[in-house]
């Protein structure tokens, strides 16, 4: 790949698409905070959703919370910790292949609803659709990595990745050099990851910010929204004469 | 603040405060996304408006606007309140009218004014070098031009027009048909005033300032029950639903209150739990089988022998064996049960011959007027024949005696003689004929053995005639006779007991109906039972599953005689409650002269459309249904042959039903050879008619000068609904392609019609232009010419009344038409404009000759007393008016008929105004109008009359004429009607005399009506409104030959078909399931009994293209049958099936049910072609409809004229269109192709 083009993907595009992940969800969080949900269609359907949904978000979420913790772990965090880069790897390639398959079947069953079932497919935005395809490629990019992997097993292309993504948030102008002769399958992987990053707020994915963990602590459970008090009552002219 | 950082900020705390033992929290955070959901619900403004449908609901609804959007409609809920005991209407109005505001924006809306571009084209190419009705002439005239687009109807093919353009094409068309053809070619159907009055009087309007015709909607759609014309004397009239509150014991009988009268269920429902008994009666397990105690299911179109079954019983319980005083002293006074008839001998037995008149007696028992009207009985203490005041000889003849006191004619107190069967009081009992139709064998109802005449013993009485000696029974006699009940005379056919197996015994009726005998005792004896301890209050809800049968009047009869013998009718909380179509127009009489024009020229032309579409959409060429198959075995010598249509042309002839066209010579031409011969109209026509010069339409519906040219169909879907025989419509009407299976009789040498013209080729496209009016692309529209983008219900301003309640209230502008569609009254207003400047091209002011038939409620219903006599047959001198039809010349003023349309003319004070046989006058009205709408100030011969230019001044025309809506002609009518009864009525409209409705009024609140003698209940405090309740309580006679409720039907046609007493008479074989049509039994079928009902996902009886309807059933078009047909033909819920017989197919899917009895296939009606319709193998067209495997068929005695009650009038009486009596080949489709290449290039192909 000639090293402008790996700059431009690898080193500009992260930021393009973060600013957009960043900013798009704020502006949408704000603005149109009515198209701000999860877009479920249990309501249609049951059939294929609960198995499909659970074994999809139980992998995704182990898949992702790995790549989020693998990738931006600093590595002298390792070295101090003694987890050799061989072992990390192993570590990845067992987890997130297991998590990958988990993942991989769920997807499935939700692609084939989605597209076959015709109450599904007829109430689906193209939103809706190709986002689900862009997870099933990348997540089908993620498994055809392992096999990669297991061909050098001592980890050293694995410290590449985590080079260049801490690199990108420590703002490293070098930081595209670092996976400048990655396996394309890695690249495209990378790529794509992106790309998805920078959909994102144009998506139902949004619904990953809100998800409501709070409940798990919040207190009270049955909650009265004070009337007065400074915020957000404008429409009311009853309320703020008060 | 930003939603987020208002999330993100964790300097300010949210949680403010906490209660409940921390369990709820208080908090102050941003509060700015509930706004999302307030304004949901907020609006700019919400208007009065309803659903301007064929629906008797007649709700009112809240329509809501927002940014100049109708977004979404509400129940009213501030009708005015009911009395203390009674429950409220509100809140009226179902989920159905809810989805209405969909239409408005929908891609169904019509937008723009659309025809058809082969037309469009030959239009604009003429237009260019000729004048608009030389330019018309050129394409009508020209076979291969004309034929260039009428043969693409319905095959798509719409372009967009401007409103000039496409005005003047029609108006252009308008004219060449008056001057070319005549003036009555020019045809307008619109159902139902009721629901939008305004709209359907301005194309009324139009067109009968024209000379144009106005079908009648109510008999085509098989809604009028003849039983009531022909029982009393009364188009319909009902109790309103509250009045079922009032009930102690409720039949629904063929009527699905929940399903098709929404908004008044709950007052059933309330009626129940307040305690009142409810019996069900419906073949399918209904919506109203819920509401039942008991549920009783008998054979489909068997419910005359259900009802003669009760009938038997309680005559035996509370008339026979124990005399009942109320029923029997109502009886006495309210039927016809103590009038004398005749009996002549015949066949060796007696048969009941007509009804005894003063006449028959020596020196008239000193009557004078009408002595041959004047029907007689016995008086009990005397044991002398009297003349019995109300009959309909004094109606006509002796004004102040028209009444129901039990006074003779010199005003002696009488109490008539029900009955001779006491040993004393008659000289023997004679064997009668009765004749019985329950033994003919049809293949899919069950017959008994008994012979087909029954002879009974009656008492019977000899009485000195003018003529020498006659024998004489009472109409009581007869009637038990009838009902083969023994009266302790011996003789066979009667019975003892219910067991025994004679016709109409409960025992019988198990074997016809297969309801167990038990049951209809144990109905029908608290039926009675509970009317004699309230006074009437039984009650039975009725509905079209019993009146769409061909033998309709013997189901209806059978039930009102119940109501009849147990003294319910006219009583409130009894009575019968016939809820069938939208019949009651309440400011009739105001109504009137702005929807005909009436203030201008009288008469108008209306029509019968049964019989118009049986003869000019050619169903009667393909009649399959012989006049030997409803011959009585009793019927008296007569000329009882020919075909069905023979009768209907002799009908015509004798002034007994109205034509149109009429004459085949244009109507404006022959004042024009009469005046230059120098003679009278009436006197040239009557000879012209005589001699053969001139020749009536009806005999000849196929020749070219008699088809009508020019059709409007507006606020209908006629070839997407109504249009029974549907295919036929498209063939012969139309034109275009069909699907018509079977053959005509000529082509199967069956032709038997011996008054009718036959032609070997039958025409094909009879109409030169179809215009229709609507809001959607309706089935309808899409056979259209020109189809014209009109208001929806919440863009115009109108009126709307119900029988289902006493409450007026209007239609009213929430938005102004959207994209290009006007009003209907701004359309036909604009038609007049332009059809007024084309028009003086030919036409200028012409003397236009009209034919009205006799008419009922006028002088002239009393014609023939005791024979029908034919003048073209030389029987009797051709009299207009009495023996053929009224002859009347009316002035048209062509070029003036914009100006006419727009005032109010000067016959409405030169003339009065009126209606069911009284006059009032108007003067003061007109002057109020004047003052309301503002005076005409242009010169012209409209200068100085009131105005009617926007739909408001038409709806205050309305209000101001009405005794309904204006007290002060409320008590005029009243009094008014008092001159013929010699009683004193205005006390019930004095209270309300300086009471004056008018349009922002019922824009403000529904304004309940006043009482008016239109209309035979009131309005009050004290009761609900309840029909018959004015002639029971103020003695006001009804309207029927002996001005009594009439159970014997005398007529001479009634007697030939065997109707003068109710009788069962199983549905007719309408042989339309033919062994060609069976085939060769290769494919698993199944021949199932076809029915339409009242749909569940529709609003009312059309409107099923409705994305939330549609969505909410199976999205397209359904047939219902049961799981046992579906197992016998191999079909599975929703498969795509087939449906056909000879009148043609339909294909729709399969809904499999155990609700539905075995033998029946449901389609509910109006389910359009526009939606999600295949192909169908057998024709190879789309689909069908409903109605494409139908056809009508007319029966005689619905033609009769000329006789008291059974007389013509508009919607009141005449042919009915039923349909139930059809039969269908079921099978599952092989292949379905939803034929998705263009129609035209397939066409273009294959020529």
């Amino acid at each position: 790949m000639a090293v402008w083009l790996n700059t431009v993907l690898y080193g500009i595009y992260p930021y393009i698409a973060l600013v957009v992940l960043a900013v798009g969800s704020m502006l949408r969080y704000d603005r149109e905070p009515f198209t701000w949900r999860s877009g479920s269609s249990q309501l249609l359907r049951r059939r294929q959703l609960i198995w499909g949904s659970v074994l999809f978000h139980a992998g995704i979420l182990v898949i992702f919370f790995g790549h989020l913790g693998g990738l931006l772990t600093p590595i002298w965090v390792f070295d101090a910790l003694g987890i050799s880069h061989g072992a990390k790897q192993l570590l990845a390639i067992g987890l997130g292949g297991v998590a990958g398959v988990f993942c991989f079947a769920g997807a499935t069953l939700l692609i084939h609803r989605r597209l076959f079932d015709p109450r599904i497919r007829s109430t689906s935005s193209f939103s809706d659709i190709a986002i689900l395809l862009l997870l099933y490629a990348q997540l089908t990019l993620g498994l055809a990595t392992i096999p990669v992997s297991l061909n050098h097993l001592d980890g050293h292309e694995m410290v590449k990745f985590m080079s260049w993504a801490q690199g990108i948030f420590t703002l490293d102008p070098a930081a595209s050099s670092y996976v400048l002769d990655a396996n394309p399958v890695f690249k495209l992987h990378l790529f794509l990851g992106l790309t998805i990053l920078l959909l994102f707020p144009f998506t139902r994915l949004v619904h990953m910010l809100s998800a409501p963990l709070r409940y798990l602590w919040r207190p009270g459970y049955q909650v009265v929204r004070r009337r007065q008090g400074g915020h957000g009552t404008a429409s009311r002219p009853a309320a703020a004469a008060e | 603040m930003s939603l987020l950082l208002d999330r993100l900020n964790f300097l300010a705390p949210k949680n403010v405060g906490s209660f409940a033992e921390g369990h709820g929290t208080t908090t102050n955070e941003d509060r700015r996304w509930e706004d999302g959901y307030r304004k949901r619900w907020q609006h700019d403004k919400i208007v009065r408006s309803t659903h301007g449908a064929n629906c008797t609901g007649s709700c009112s609804w809240k329509i809501y606007v927002k940014g100049g959007i109708v977004t979404w409609e509400t129940q009213q809920t501030d009708y005015p309140r009911t009395r203390p005991d009674l429950p409220n209407h509100e809140p009226r109005g179902c989920s159905r009218g809810a989805s209405y505001s969909w239409y408005m924006y929908s891609g169904n809306r019509v937008k723009y004014p659309m025809v058809r571009s082969a037309l469009l084209r030959l239009w604009r190419e003429a237009r260019a070098v000729r004048t608009p009705v030389a330019a018309w002439a050129s394409i009508v005239e020209d076979k291969a031009k004309r034929d260039s687009y009428t043969t693409r109807r319905g095959l798509g093919g719409f372009v967009r027009a401007k409103w000039d353009e496409v005005n003047e094409l029609v108006a252009a068309a308008n004219a060449y048909t008056a001057k070319t053809y005549g003036p009555d070619r020019i045809i307008g159907f619109s159902p139902i005033p009721a629901m939008s009055m305004v709209s359907y009087a301005a194309g009324s309007r139009y067109l009968s300032l024209m000379g144009g015709v106005c079908m009648s909607f109510y008999d085509w759609y098989c809604d009028l029950p003849p039983a009531s014309p022909q029982t009393w004397g009364e188009q319909t009239d009902v109790p309103e639903s509250a009045d079922w509150y009032n009930a102690g014991f409720l039949i629904l009988w063929g009527s699905n209150v929940p399903q098709t009268r929404t908004p008044d269920a709950h007052f059933y429902t309330e009626a129940r739990y307040k305690g009142a008994k409810s019996v069900v009666v419906s073949p399918d397990y209904s919506e109203a089988a819920k509401f039942s105690d008991l549920w009783l299911n008998p054979k489909q179109g068997t419910d005359a022998a259900l009802a003669l079954a009760m009938g038997h019983v309680i005559l035996r319980e509370f008339h026979l064996d124990r005399q009942a005083a109320y029923f029997e002293d109502y009886c006495r006074r309210y039927s016809d049960m103590p009038m004398l008839v005749r009996l002549v001998e015949r066949d060796g037995a007696y048969v009941p011959e007509r009804l005894l008149r003063a006449s028959d007696f020596a020196g008239a028992l000193g009557q004078d007027k009408n002595p041959e009207w004047k029907t007689v009985a016995l008086d009990r203490a005397t044991g002398s024949v009297v003349v019995p005041r109300g009959s309909v000889g004094f109606r006509w003849g002796d004004a102040g005696q028209w009444n129901l006191e039990a006074k003779d004619a010199e005003g002696r107190e009488v109490e008539l003689e029900l009955s001779f069967v006491e040993e004393d009081k008659h000289d023997q009992a004679v064997e009668v004929a009765f004749p019985y139709f329950g033994s003919r064998k049809h293949e899919h109802f069950a017959s008994t053995e008994h012979p087909e005449v029954l002879r009974r013993r009656v008492p019977a009485r000899a009485l000195a005639l003018a003529e020498g000696e006659a024998l004489v029974a009472t109409v009581f006699d007869l009637f038990v006779a009838n009902y083969g009940l023994d009266r302790g005379l011996g003789g066979d056919n009667v019975a003892t007991s219910f067991e025994d197996d004679v016709p109409y015994t409960p025992a019988w009726a198990e074997r016809i109906t297969g309801v167990p005998a038990e049951r209809i005792v144990a109905v029908a004896r608290e039926f009675a039972l509970n009317a004699e301890k309230t006074k009437g209050k039984s009650m039975v809800i009725l509905g079209a599953g019993l009146n769409h049968w061909y033998h309709m009047d013997m189901n209806y009869r059978g039930i009102i005689n119940l109501l009849v013998m147990c003294g319910c009718v006219g009583q409130s909380g009894g009575g019968w409650s016939h809820y069938v179509g939208q019949e009651k127009l309440r400011p009739q009489t105001g109504w009137l002269p702005l929807a005909f024009g009436l203030d201008w020229g009288r008469p108008p032309r209306q029509m019968n459309a049964t019989s118009f579409w049986y003869a000019h959409t050619d169903q009667w060429r393909y009649e399959t249904l012989e006049v030997s198959e409803l011959l009585s075995p009793t019927a008296p010598a007569g000329p009882w042959d020919g075909a069905l249509i023979d009768y209907n042309i002799r009908a015509e002839r004798m002034g007994w039903l109205p034509s149109a066209p009429q004459l085949e010579a244009n109507p404006l031409e022959v004042a024009k050879v009469a005046a230059a011969a120098g003679k009278e109209v009436k006197d040239y026509v009557v000879e012209g008619l005589k001699d053969g010069s001139l020749k009536l339409s009806c005999e000849d519906p196929d020749a070219p000068r008699n088809w009508p040219r020019n059709l409007f169909v507006w606020r209908s879907n006629l070839l997407g609904s109504s249009g029974k025989g549907h295919e036929y419509f498209l063939k012969h009407l139309l034109g275009t392609s069909h699907g018509v299976l079977g053959k005509d009789l000529g082509e199967e040498g069956r032709q038997k019609s011996h008054e009718v013209a036959w032609h070997d080729e039958a025409p094909e496209g009879k109409l030169d232009l179809l215009v229709t009016l609507d809001f959607r692309m309706s089935t309808t529209c899409v056979y259209s010419d020109v189809v014209l983008p009109t208001a929806t219900w919440y863009e115009k301003n109108d009126l709307n009344t119900s029988d289902m309640h006493p409450f007026i209230h209007p239609l009213s502008a929430a938005v102004d038409p959207v994209w290009e569609s006007r009003s209907d009254w701004e359309i036909y207003k604009g038609l007049a404009k332009t059809f007024s400047e084309v028009a003086p091209e030919v036409l200028g002011v012409e003397q236009d000759v009209v034919l009205t038939p006799i008419l009922h409620d006028t002088p002239g219903e009393i014609a023939q007393a005791f024979d029908v006599k034919d003048w073209k047959k030389g029987e009797i001198e051709a009299i207009p008016g009495r023996t053929m039809p009224q002859i009347a010349v009316v002035e048209r003023d062509y070029p003036n008929l914009y100006k006419r349309f727009t005032a109010l003319g000067p016959l409405m004070s030169k003339l009065g105004n009126g209606g069911k046989g009284i006059a009032w006058n108007t003067e003061h009205e007109v002057e109020l109008l004047g003052r309301l709408n503002g005076l005409v100030a242009e010169e012209g011969p409209t200068k100085g009359l009131p105005r009617i230019d926007t739909d408001i001044d038409a709806t205050e025309v309305i209000l101001s004429l009405a005794p309904e809506t204006n007290g002060e002609v409320a008590v005029k009518a009243w009094a008014a009607l008092g001159k013929a009864t010699g009683r004193e009525h205005t006390h019930l409209a004095v209270p309300k005399e300086d009471e004056k409705i008018r349009f922002r009024d019922v824009v403000a609140q529904p304004r309940k009506i006043i009482s008016s003698p239109t209309w035979s209940g009131i309005e009050s405090e004290k009761v609900c409104y309840n029909a018959g309740y004015t002639n029971v309580h103020e003695l006001i006679p009804w309207r029927t030959l002996t001005g009594r409720q009439q159970l014997y039907q005398d007529h001479l046609w009634m007697r030939a078909f065997g109707e003068g007493f109710c009788v069962y008479r199983p549905p007719i074989d309408t042989k339309t399931v033919t062994p060609a049509l069976k085939g060769d039994g290769s494919r698993r079928q199944v021949v199932l009994n076809f029915i339409t009902p009242h749909q569940k996902w529709g609003i009312h009886s059309t409107y099923t293209d409705n994305l939330l309807m549609l969505t909410l059933n199976r999205g397209g078009p359904v047939v219902w049958l049961s799981e046992t047909d579906a197992a016998k033909a191999g079909i599975a819920d929703n498969d795509w099936v087939e449906a056909y017989n000879a009148n043609g197919a339909l294909v729709a899917r399969a809904v499999v049910s155990q609700r539905i009895k075995e033998g029946t296939l449901f389609m509910y009606h109006a389910q359009e072609k526009i939606v999600n319709v295949p192909g169908s193998e057998m024709t190879g067209q789309r689909g069908g409809i409903h109605n494409s495997v139908t056809r009508a068929v007319l029966k005689p005695t619905h033609m009769i004229g000329g006789y008291a009650q059974l007389s013509y009038g508009f919607n009141y009486y005449g042919t009915v269109g039923s349909n139930r009596d059809e039969f269908v080949i079921v099978r599952k489709m092989d292949k379905v192709d939803w034929l998705d290449e263009p129609a035209v290039a397939a066409k273009e192909a294959a020529e």
